[in-house]
């Protein structure tokens, strides 16, 4: 109904984080603060592909929504709101699918996190060989 | 059916981000988008399997075809959405390039 919700104010959050995050670390390059080139993933990048995948799983779902008429272009937007106790079902909805589908997302960038960490301490190409 | 089409598409533009020569086409914003989609509808049909049991697998043709219809409009979102950036941002400078010349 709007499941998509959770992940879209999950979205602004994390957009906000990741700039903020962005900004401190140009300034530690930029004042110098920052220690030698690390081999490592900046927080900044990882929390870029935290928002894509929030951004663009909302936006998609959103159109699955208008799609079935879930979303109007008109207020209150959601076709679920006019009635209260489609308005209950569809918080229900919210707290059940809406978090599990945020939760879930999150639990994979973690993976994400750490396995581009993993990666790029090991050396390149050291698998290559092995799938020749 | 909406799942699968979705799922299919993160699979491929994954693979061509793989296999890309340089960065200028963004292509990590399509993967990551389909792939944050396909994650949020997989979810759903978690929920929705656990409400209708072995039902989940045997939809009507007529809910399959329209479910079919929104993925593959989904898909063209995606792409349309990804287009759209790539020439407002115009890394490779191409748009630029083309608004700015001067007839021979």
């Amino acid at each position: 109904m709007a499941c998509f919700l959770v992940s879209a104010a999950e979205a602004v959050v994390v957009t906000a984080v990741e700039k903020a995050e962005e900004k401190k670390e140009l300034q530690a390059i930029e004042t110098g603060v920052a220690k030698e080139i690390e081999v490592k993933v900046p927080l900044s990048r990882k929390l870029k592909w935290l928002t894509y995948m929030l951004w663009g799983g909302a936006v998609l779902l959103a159109f699955e929504h208008v799609w079935h008429g879930e979303v109007v272009p008109w207020f209150p937007f959601l076709t679920a709101m006019s009635d209260p106790a489609d308005a209950a079902e569809m918080f229900h909805e919210m707290a059940t699918v809406g978090v599990t589908m945020a939760a879930l997302i999150t639990v994979v960038w973690l993976g994400m996190c750490k396995a581009a960490d993993a990666i790029v301490k090991r050396p390149v190409g050291r698998n290559a060989a092995r799938f020749m | 059916m909406t799942l699968l089409i979705t799922v299919f598409a993160a699979v491929i533009s994954t693979v061509v981000w793989y296999n890309r020569k340089d960065d200028n086409m963004k292509l990590g914003i399509l993967l990551f988008m389909y792939w944050g989609a396909s994650i949020m509808w997989l979810v759903d049909a978690i929920y929705e399997y656990a409400e209708l049991h072995e039902e989940y697998f045997t939809p009507a043709a007529a809910d399959m075809l329209n479910d079919a219809f929104l993925g593959l409009s989904v898909v063209a979102l995606g792409l349309v959405i990804w287009v759209v950036r790539l020439l407002i941002t115009d890394p490779k400078g191409s748009v630029h390039r083309a608004l700015t010349r001067k007839k021979a």
